[in-house]
């Protein structure tokens, strides 16, 4: 059995990415951000959205949650939570990279 | 059809019919089109900022061998021009050096590589093309180098479904970020193979677990898209996702259909881009409507809970089988005929056992086969 790769477990030490063949982009034919992926688009709501967004390769999972936390006026606690099933679950289908 | 329907996400273009394989499953129609009678580059353009304008985010350029076609740069390039999303589906023999730097240069988002086998005397026996298998490992490791995702395609069938978990660790090997595992569907050049192709009941069974199992220990490593055979099936597969719903195909010539099997629907005819404007097509073509939603269904389908789930399964299967575009995909349990489908397993299973010519199958072929410069 051959295993070059791991699967990647979120931290709050992670600095999630885009990887290349995933992207987010307005689409104005119905107004909307789409994420595309090989053979899948996906429509982010807007918490999503607002993670992925801030997925840009030098922010940490912390730093992402303490700014999600603040400006949704949130508990951190309640948030991290959320962040860190959500980021598990986009990198686990491989559209996010840690 | 009451409401106007949704624009469209994904287009598939078939730039070509060319290609330097014959393999016997192909989706392509038994009537090949003849490098003459394909689109020229800017008729491609206009239709595919058409597409753009419609609402499509992704094109997938097929084919035949989509690199057979020296303007592919700058089909790629018009697409990314636009923002649509181009995912690359190639054979991978063939490819003449600098060209595949040449498509990632012109911003294609993936790449998707098709194998035979995972063995080299599998894929060069489906493919009819002697060193293939080691063409199209060059061409993976171009691709990764280029810094292209991939995608390997694995097309299952019979000769080749005890293949599957070699099929896993060659992906694997090859760096590639998803695996399709997908089973052949009896349409184009598949269905006139049938016999042939068709897996034996055990292999398929077996072929689920294995890929059930590759997906749990492959979880965020590699993703496994698996097509499962719809003649063992016990519901259908909601074909395109529905009939002229979000996608559509184009012809080398330019003619739309919402799949690629649409022409074996004798009641249709289909119009092409050029003519009229690919917003009219999707919008107002009567062949478009024919199965558009729900209205067209007849019983089971049209009170069955499932009708938004499989919007009734494949049409062109219906018709194949049912002789009725209009019917119930006979790969759903539901279908008068489903027992059709375990009868047609039976009878690929008997003509398998008879002891086999040199050549069984009908490969794919085309009059002239054209290699790049």
């Amino acid at each position: 059995m051959i295993a070059l790769r791991e699967r990647a477990i979120v931290s709050p030490q992670s600095v999630p990415s885009l990887p290349k063949h995933v992207r987010i982009q307005y689409d104005p034919v119905r107004q909307t951000f789409a994420v595309l992926s090989p053979e899948k688009v996906f429509w982010p709501n807007d918490i999503s959205l607002d993670i992925l967004r801030r997925c840009d390769g030098r922010s940490t999972v912390g730093h992402i949650i303490a700014g999600l936390a603040a400006d949704y006026d949130a508990e951190q606690e309640a948030v991290a939570a959320d962040v860190i099933a959500f980021l598990q679950e986009w990198s686990d289908k491989l559209l996010v990279k840690l | 059809m009451s409401e106007p329907p949704l624009p469209p996400i994904g287009m598939l273009a078939e730039l070509t019919h060319r290609c330097p394989l014959q393999c016997p499953y192909c989706s392509n129609p038994l009537e090949l089109l003849k490098a003459n009678r394909e689109l020229d580059t800017q008729s491609w353009l206009d239709l595919f900022s058409q597409a753009a304008d419609l609402g499509v985010l992704q094109v997938h350029l097929s084919g035949g061998e989509p690199t057979l076609r020296r303007d592919l740069e700058q089909l790629i390039a018009g697409l990314s021009a636009r923002g649509v999303y181009t995912n690359l589906i190639t054979a991978g023999v063939g490819i003449a050096d600098g060209r595949i730097e040449a498509f990632a240069e012109a911003g294609l988002d993936h790449l998707q590589l098709s194998f035979q086998g995972a063995r080299p005397a599998t894929t060069e026996r489906i493919g009819n093309h002697r060193g293939s298998h080691e063409k199209k490992l060059e061409t993976s490791r171009r691709a990764r180098a280029a810094g292209l995702p991939l995608t390997i395609n694995a097309p299952i069938h019979r000769h080749n479904i005890e293949e599957v978990p070699e099929f896993i660790d060659l992906a694997l090997s090859l760096g590639a970020e998803r695996l399709e595992i997908a089973n052949v569907q009896y349409a184009g050049w598949a269905l006139t193979n049938r016999d042939q192709l068709m897996p034996e009941r055990a292999a398929v069974d077996r072929q689920a677990e294995i890929v059930e199992a590759a997906r749990e220990r492959l979880t965020g490593v590699m993703n496994i898209d698996f097509v499962t055979p719809d003649y063992f099936a016990i519901y259908p597969k909601p074909c395109m996702g529905g009939w002229a719903r979000d996608a559509f195909m184009v012809t080398p010539d330019g003619t739309v259909l919402p799949c690629h099997a649409a022409q074996t629907i004798p009641s249709l005819s289909f119009e092409r881009f050029g003519p009229r404007s690919l917003a009219a097509i999707w919008t107002d073509s009567p062949a478009f409507n024919a199965f558009r939603g729900t209205d067209w269904m007849q019983e089971p389908c049209r009170n069955c809970e499932r009708r938004e789930i499989d919007w009734g399964g494949c049409r062109c299967q219906a018709m194949a089988i049912a002789g009725d575009a209009a019917a119930t995909d006979p790969a759903c349990e539901k279908s008068p005929i489903h027992a059709r489908m375990a009868m047609l397993i039976d009878e690929a299973q008997r003509a398998a056992t008879v002891p086999s010519k040199d050549e069984p199958f009908v490969y794919r072929r085309i009059g002239v086969v054209t290699e790049p410069a």
